[in-house]
This record gives structure tokens, sequence and C-alpha cells, in this order.
């Protein structure tokens, strides 16, 4: 029979105190049952003596120093696991909120998650391909990256992750299962409904596991559903050998938790308030995806976070690309332009390409083609600020055709339909087209014999001049 | 009496009332006997910061002392392994513990059951000082592996073992000290990673550490036992830069410290280093390389730890006279480690909540550094390139600012050179090296012309970013011919000989003599087109011969092996421009 401790110490905003405690462990989950029958669940955050402090993942509305009795339970916080959570919906602290009943547990997973040894991974190679071409030609998604994508309040980011959920394929291994771990932090009640109705019609829904926590749930629960997500997908990855896509959204809000949490515990604040553990924090989660020796499956995270105020050194922002392998940024001026998927081409980056791409992955010519199109896209910039201060007219004829090919950039290569799915092919064929609109001797991140075999007359310029 | 646990707040643990322990000292902490370090003592709390995930452990587990410091197990065995920030070797623990690192293993850094051949080249009767080297063994094709007296030992060799196969832990020699105490040696000391080796004395750095990158070498050069640092935000190819100079770099051993970094890039560095062969000894980048992983999920404490593990470890094989180059990987995570600690302590916190000992902590990592003779009478260095990833790419935050007070050589990375995909991405304008006039008398003892085309090269790039002030307002078309000869001309110094492809077979490394002839292809090419300017000759013409577009691509159409072919460029240029 467990001891039952009655009453508190102590209430400060999410956190509660108890005296008198002993043999509680660090980390380890208590169950708070009030009077009134309900039970909420408690992390034990930090330990002095016999004192307690314990952190309510359900908040602490109506909970008063005499109406509760905790109960300690020894163990971390986990979560039942098995195959059947595919298709299912959670709490984000991972209750199941679908009315379909509890999960016949395989094996209880631990939230937390342990650090994987890198002697254990395996580089992952293998490119995701998405049908949209900023991101197959410039971006590459490798399969077992975390490549985040920053946008803003208003933007088209969330169509971008179900435009990639929907079209994402492995290329190589045709037969391999692929799911979907999606983990809403925060976010209002439409576009959890958005994401789950998109997931529908493409009929994704039976390979999908949706952890959620809305923006009118409790702000520490928030904290808890990007690690009970996790510990979904790497069971679902690591164990059942699958391919698992892992959509958080939105990452601000879960950094907001933590910074609300933080403060309420009197800790001394880092930057903008933030947390000082901030960046460990993050990386305890963003680390947890990648490829290990001995399993077949992967964890490819894409986390979304919207950057306060457009932006991008926010330490939000700033941090996560200190930890991700790369990002898609999203930009303003494009997406006002209509122009779907408005990825800011210079600021995103994938860092795994270079290894995932060419002779063998995509195709010989992919990263002199990416090389070539960013360094390019560099120079329309250039172009369009002196075109800014002397006007179009007194441009050198180099500076216009880069603004020329900036439009058509714009226009054909980014600039997609929502149900448009590019093959790789397309993708750089017409990458090609976009660069033969430059003079050749303007292309010096391609070699000449590669030149020699693609440069030619651009059909994009047949009408002009 | 027992210690006990106290309080636990993260990786900061605490017992009361106990005068047991002491500054430093390394720790046992609760049932699984986690590793921590006492960092603090008080009339009331001894403060102990956890190298491990403490989870778990509960108030009233037992504290028990190790009465010494955390120290670093030296022998062989180090070369080609990959550690955690606290030595342990994380090849072994997966076989223990699988994929995921588990808390409270206890492994030996060491492989304690391989057998080393063991030339032993002492005697009984010979009398040794600290330093000493008493037997020698292969550790990998490359490194020989030299045992050394202790630095504060010395004595008369009583017993020495035959030469024949050994065990990192078999007793080799028996010393006898002055004290008439007997020590018995095997092939493994332990040293404090806190403390610097001691040495017998500095010495100048007059020699460079050749990268092959010709950014570095030629504009912003390091010396052997020199320090640098690479600050850049997210994208900017810190680490890139940082493979690639322990790729290429002509140090003896390669320190790779992943500090705070990703998983994925320590498995990277595995992989890739295992596969590529040095040129200069045909065999494995690994068979020189040690890693130090602490990725951005493990025990931030251990962060803390890595960077002195890994100084060690170089310090180490500096003794035995080798040249050691440090790549810290990102020198930012750790001063956040020592950040997050600081705050767990409720210390005052001085700039943006660093405490205010950083400085003194990052000038004592970056003192550690430096071409030395060694107590032996051999002579080797340890040079310390550190990354560092200022907060929102600020160049102004403390860590940057701080680290740029102690460092010689300063690698800035700049994020609009990245988005242009010109990379390396290291800005000549804000860069700089201390180094360039002490190295001055080694580049000239190659060919007396390499500083004086630096230097010209460097002209020309400074008077381009003049030019560019004006090009930006008006226009290049309103430039008068020669300024838009200076402008070309930085155009193929900035694509041809800065931009440098570090995935390209032949550009990714490039010795200095084909560093030199670039230079003097492009000296030649600005001179010559400026006397022609000066007879009359318009700047169009010189350009249509289509020699600078040429002079760009030299990098790839001229490979490593054959120098000679420049010697064809230098004579077109005379041909066609006269």
């Amino acid at each position: 029979m467990n001891l039952e401790y009655v009453g508190l110490k102590d209430i400060n905003g999410p956190l509660v105190a108890l005296d008198g405690v002993k043999g509680a462990a660090f980390d380890e989950i208590a169950r708070i049952k009030l009077d009134d029958g309900t039970e909420r669940i408690g992390r034990v955050v930090q330990l002095e003596g016999e004192k307690v402090i314990l952190q309510v993942f359900e908040g602490t509305n109506g909970v008063s120093l005499k109406n509760t009795r905790t109960i300690f339970s020894g163990k971390p916080l986990e979560i039942p696991l098995s195959s059947e959570i595919l298709g299912r919906v959670f709490s984000g602290a991972g209750k199941p909120i679908d009315g379909l009943g509890d999960v016949f547990p395989e094996k209880m997973g631990d939230v937390n998650g342990r650090a994987l040894n890198p002697v254990s991974r395996n580089y992952p190679r293998n490119y995701i391909h998405t049908g949209i071409s900023s991101i197959d030609s410039l971006m590459t998604l490798i399969r077992g990256q975390k490549l985040p994508i920053f946008s803003g309040s208003g933007m088209q980011h969330n169509k971008l992750a179900v435009q990639i959920v929907k079209q994402a394929k492995i290329t190589g291994e045709e037969n391999a299962e692929f799911g979907v771990v999606f983990a809403a932090m925060g976010v209002q009640n439409d576009v959890a409904e958005y994401f789950r109705r998109s997931f529908e019609d493409s009929g994704a829904i039976e390979r999908v596991c949706m952890f959620l926590n809305l923006s009118s749930d409790p702000i520490i629960e928030r904290l808890l559903t990007p690690l009970c997500a996790l510990t979904a997908a790497e069971y679902l990855a690591f164990e059942k050998n699958m391919h698992i896509l892992v959509i958080m959204t939105d990452m601000t809000s879960y950094c907001e938790a933590l910074r609300e949490f933080s403060s309420s515990k009197g800790e001394i604040p880092g930057r903008k308030g933030y947390p000082g553990y901030l960046y460990s924090n993050l990386a305890a989660i963003y680390e947890r995806a990648g490829i290990i020796n001995g399993s077949t499956g992967s964890v490819t995270q894409i986390p979304i976070l919207t950057m306060p105020n457009d932006d991008i050194t926010h330490p939000i922002p700033d941090l996560t690309a200190y930890i991700t392998e790369g990002q898609i940024v999203f930009d303003r001026e494009l997406d006002r332009k209509g122009i779907y998927p408005g990825v800011s081409v210079l600021l995103s980056l994938s860092r795994l390409m270079k290894d995932g791409i060419g002779e063998g992955y995509t195709r010989a010519d992919h990263s002199a083609v990416s090389n070539q199109l960013f360094a390019a896209y560099a120079k329309v910039q250039d172009a369009r600020s002196l075109a800014s201060v002397i006007g179009e007219d007194e441009l050198s004829e180099t500076d216009r055709a880069y603004m020329k090919f900036g439009e058509l950039f714009e226009e054909h290569f980014l600039n997609q339909d929502f149900d448009e799915n590019r093959s790789m092919d397309e993708t750089l064929d017409l990458g090609w087209d976009l660069l033969c609109t430059l003079p050749r001797s303007e292309l010096d991140r391609i070699d000449d014999k590669l030149l020699d075999e693609k440069y030619k007359q651009s059909s994009l310029t047949t009408d002009n001049e | 009496m027992e210690n006990t646990i106290y309080s636990i707040n993260g990786p900061v643990v605490r017992a009361a009332n106990t005068k047991d322990f002491s500054m430093l000292e390394m720790v046992y902490v609760g049932e699984k006997r986690l590793i921590g370090e006492v960092i603090g003592v008080t009339d009331e709390f001894t403060t102990v910061q956890v190298y491990e995930n403490t989870s778990g452990i509960k108030v009233g587990e037992p504290i028990c002392g190790s009465g010494m410091p955390v120290c670093a197990n030296l022998g062989p065995g180090i070369i080609s392994n990959i550690f955690d920030g606290i030595e342990r070797p994380l090849r072994d623990m997966v076989k223990d513990n699988g994929a995921f690192v588990a808390e409270g293993s206890r492994l030996f850094s060491l492989d304690e059951e391989k057998l080393y051949d063991v030339t032993v080249t002492v005697k009984a009767g010979d009398k040794l000082c600290g330093g000493d080297i008493y037997c020698t063994t292969p550790e990998t094709p490359l490194i020989v592996h030299k045992c050394m007296l202790p630095p504060d030992l010395s004595g008369e060799v009583i017993f020495a073992a035959e030469n024949g196969k050994y065990r990192v832990n078999d007793v080799i020699i028996k010393l006898k000290t002055a004290g008439g105490e007997v020590k018995e040696l095997t092939m493994v000391q332990r040293w404090p990673i806190k403390k610097a080796r001691p040495i017998k004395g500095r010495k100048p750095s007059d020699r460079p550490l050749i990268t092959g990158q010709r950014i570095i070498d030629t504009l912003i050069p390091i010396a052997k036992g020199g320090t640098a640092a690479i600050p850049g935000g997210f994208g900017t190819g810190k680490t890139v830069t940082q493979h690639q100079i322990a790729k290429w770099c002509d140090a003896d051993i390669i320190v790779y410290i992943g500090c705070g970094e990703r998983g994925n890039e320590m498995t990277q560095v595995l992989e890739e280093f295992g596969e590529l062969i040095d040129p200069k000894s045909n065999r494995p980048l690994t068979d020189r390389t040690v890693l130090i992983a602490n990725t951005s999920n493990m025990p931030v404490a251990a962060r803390e730890a890595s960077i002195y593990t890994g100084i060690t470890l170089a310090e180490y094989y500096r003794d035995m006279g080798y040249h050691i180059a440090i790549m810290a990987d990102s020198t930012s995570r750790w001063a956040e480690a020592l950040r997050e600690i600081s705050g767990r302590l409720e210390e005052m916190p001085a700039e943006e909540g660093f405490p205010a000992y950083l400085p003194s902590r990052l000038s004592e990592f970056y003192e550690r550094a430096g071409y030395v003779d060694n107590l032996n009478g051999t002579e080797g260095s340890v040079t310390i390139i550190g990354a560092v990833s200022p907060q929102g790419s600020d160049f102004s935050e403390p860590v940057t600012q701080n680290t740029k007070r102690f460092v010689r050589c300063f690698w800035a990375l700049d994020k609009s050179l990245a988005y242009a995909r010109h990379y390396p991405a290291i800005d000549w304008n804000s860069s700089y090296s201390e180094y360039i006039e002490d190295l001055a008398p080694y580049y000239n003892a190659i060919s007396p012309d390499f500083t004086e085309l630096r230097q010209e090269m460097a002209d020309i790039l400074q008077e381009e970013n003049k030019l560019m002030e004006i090009v930006k307002l008006i226009g290049e078309d309103v430039l008068p011919d020669d300024q838009k000869l200076t402008i070309e001309t930085a155009r193929v110094i900035r694509v041809g000989f800065l931009q440098q492809n570090a995935h390209h077979a032949e550009d990714t490394y490039v010795p200095l003599e084909k560093q030199r002839l670039m230079m003097k292809v492009i000296s030649t090419l600005y001179n010559k087109s400026l006397d022609a300017l000066k007879i009359g000759i318009p700047l169009s013409q010189i350009l249509s011969t289509g020699l600078f577009e040429k002079a760009v691509k030299m990098k790839y159409d001229i490979p490593n092996s054959r120098l000679d072919l420049f010697s064809d460029y230098l004579s077109e240029i005379d041909e066609k421009i006269s």
C-alpha cells in the first residue's frame, strides 16, 4: 500500500510543494487526488530534504492546501505503446481522448527517452521525396533528419506540412511502412481540425497517431506533448521498423510554456526571459530523430514554429536552428505575392542534403544545379537592391538578366499547386531551364563539361525580346 | 558516517552537514553510483554537479567520495576511439547498454584485454625523471605511443619487463623513488582534467598549421600551438570548416570534441574519417583521430567536462612529441553549460545570465595551447580551434567577445556569404590573424614572393570593399576602367581563390605550392591588365580574352598533381594581353 500524503504546503502557479515526504525520487510521477474525485498528474522537479516540489500537468485550478491526497508512483511518466496507437488520438499527456478506450499496451515507454549513443546511429543518407520543387532540389529532406519550418502567424506553414505528409515518398524501398506522429502544442482547435481532416481526406488517417494539446488545454501538459509523441515515434520506428515522420506544431507555444514554468519556479532567466537551459531542453526533443543500427525504421522530424514578429534571431528559432539539421524559412513578402510555398530560399538550408543527393540517390547533376540556383538567386537580391536605388533602366545587362531570372524562379519554380506533385526529374529540368536564361559565363558553379551538355536555349525566354 | 543526498535540482545535488569532501573531488552519487564532481563546499552544504541524468535518484541515497579529482586515463587505446565527456568508451557502452546511453556505466576508458607489442626503452639501474619515456608501442599504424613517467615522479628503475606483448594494466617497470618508496608503473597513468600538464618551456609560434584551405593558409594563417576561434551563426559552416581542418591539416593527431552538438554530426565524423584516406600517410584518418562526444541531449555537466577531457588527452600526446590540433565544436555550448549549472546554484549572474567567471574559464582553456619544450626534451604543440555559436548571430554577445580576447586568430563566418553559398564563409574583412608576422619567415622560405603576393591580394580585396560602397549607390558602369579592373580581379579572387569546394575531390585540399601559383596567376593577370590599360587598351577587350573566366576555374582545371600546368596559364596571359 502506497503512502498517501494529505494536503499541500504551498501552491505557486503550476507548482505545488509538499513537506514531510520520505523517499521521493527526482523526476518521478505522483498522482494528486482531489476531494471531488478527479485526479491530476504531477512530476517531481525539485527535492530538498523532506520538501518536494511537484509540477502539475493539468494546472492547479481548484486545488487548495487541504483538498488533496498525493501518491508517489516511484516511476517516471510512462505511456502505453503498441502498434494500435496508429489511428488514435491522445491528449498532450498521452491519454486517449477519442472515446475508443485505453490502449492495450505491448510495453510501457518512459517518455523522457535517453540520449542515443552516436556510435549506434546510422548517418542519414536516403532522401524523402516531397514533390515540392524548392524542398526537393534546394533543401532536400533526408530520412532521419530534423528539418524545422520557420514561419510566422498567418503564413502557409500548415498547408505545406500537410502537403509534405500527403506526398512524402521514400524512394528505393517501395514496401516500407510509413507512419505519421502528429503533436499539436497550443494550437487552435481549427488548426488541429484542419490537420485531422486533411489526413482523413488523403486516406492517411489510419497511419497517423495524434497527440493534441490545444491552446485551451493546460500549459504544463504542453511540456509533455512532444515527449509523448516522440516516445511513440521511437517505438514505431525502432521496434516496429516503420518510417515515421513527426510533425510538431507549434514549438513556440512549447517554449512559452517552458518559460512560464521556469519563472514560476523562480529560476534565473536567460535571454528574453527564457530559461538558460532552453537549448538543452530543445535538444532533448530534436535529437530524438535519426536511424539506429539494427533497425530498418527511422524518425524524421518536421517541427513547425512561428517566429515571434518574423524575427529569425529570436531565441526560439535561433536555438532551434543550432540544433536541427537545417531549416525551411517562410518569407512574408513572397507569401504576400501569392507564391505558395513562399520559401525564402537563401535563408533555408538542409545540412544533410550534401550526402543524400547526386549519383545513386537523386541525379548526378543535382548538387551543381542547386548550388548554381542558390548563387544566382543571391545575385538577384543584389540586383534588386541596386535597382531600388538607381532604377531598373540603369542596370547593366547582366543585372537585368538576373532580375528576370528572379521573377521566373519565383513564379515557376517556387510556386506550385497544393496538389502538384513534381518528380525529381521535373524539378531539376525546370532548374536547368531557369539557369539557361542567364548568360553562360555567369554559371560559375558548374563545370564546363556539364554545361556543354546541358546549356541550351531556355524555353522560358522564347517569347522574350 | 555515510553521507547522503539532501537535495536534488536537475544535475545539481547537495549533501548536508559534512566536511568530508574537497573541492573538485570526484564523487559517486546515489545507488546507481553516478559520477559527479564537487563544485562547492560550505559549512552547511557540499554541492555536486552530476555528469549523468539524475532521474530516479532519491533524497537519502548515499554520496561517496573517491579521494581524487576527476581524472583522465591516459594510455594506449585512446587514438581511433570515441569517448563521452568523462572519457567513457562509447563503443563499449553500446555492447553493455544498447543503442541508448544509460546511467551508471563504470566502463574503463581503455581496452584492458588488448595485447600491445611493447618495447621497453629503459633497464634496471636507469635514473628517470618526470616525463621520461620508459616504453613504446605502436598504437595505430601512424602513432607510436610512448609511455612516460607521470610529471611529478622520479627515481631509479629497479625492474624493467622484457619486450613483449602486454595489456595496458600490466606492470612494465618498477621505480624506487628518492624517498625509498617502490612504484609500479603500467602503461596507464591518470591526470586531473582541470590541471594543465607541466612543461619545460614555451617556444615561439613560428610554424604554420597547414590546412590546405586557401583562405586560411594564405590570408589568415594559424601557427602550430596557436589559438583560433570560428564564430558564426547557424548554417554558416562552422562544422564543415572544422571538419575540413580536422581532415587535412598537418597535425599528427586530431582531438575532435563534439560539445553539445548534433548526434548525426558525430556519426558523420565516425563514418567519414574511417573511409577517408590521408594523402600523406595513406591511412584512414581515424588512425590519427580521437573523438569526444557529448551530444546536445547528453547530460549538461559532462559537457563542461568534455572540453577539459579533450585538452588533457591532447597535452598527453604533446608530451610524447606530437603536434595536436583540437577542434572544439562548440565552445558556446560549454559556456551555456557553465551558465546552466551556475543558474542552478543561484549564483549572481553577469552578462546575459552567464556567470562572472566565464572569461577566466575561457582563458584557462585557451592558455593550454602552445608550442612547447616538453619535460623529456622533445617538442610538441597543441593548437586549439574553437567554434563559437553566437546567439542571434550577434558577435557582441559575451562568449564571442570574451573568446576574442584570448585567441590570436579570428575566422569570422559571415551570414551573407553563406546565403550566397560562398564557402568557406570566412569574412576576409572582419577576420584577422596575429600570427602573420611570426610566420612570415616560414612562408618566405618557401618562396620569396609569397608574402608579397598575399599582400597584393589583400590590398585588392580591401580596395574592392571600398569601391563596392560606390557601386551600391550608382552602379558599376560609371567607374573608370582601372577601378573596374580591381572589381573584376577581386571577383576572380573571391570566386576562384577564396571559395573552396569541400565536396570536390581536387579542391577539398590544396597544397601550399598550388595556392602560391594560383596567387601568382591572379597577380600576373592583374598587373598585365593594368599595364594594358595604361597604353589605352579598353577593359572590355581584355575581358573578352576569357582569361578571367579561365582563372576562376583554374582551381578545378589544374589537378594538385599537375602544378606544371600553371606555366601554360602564365604564358597564355603574356600572349593574349600585350
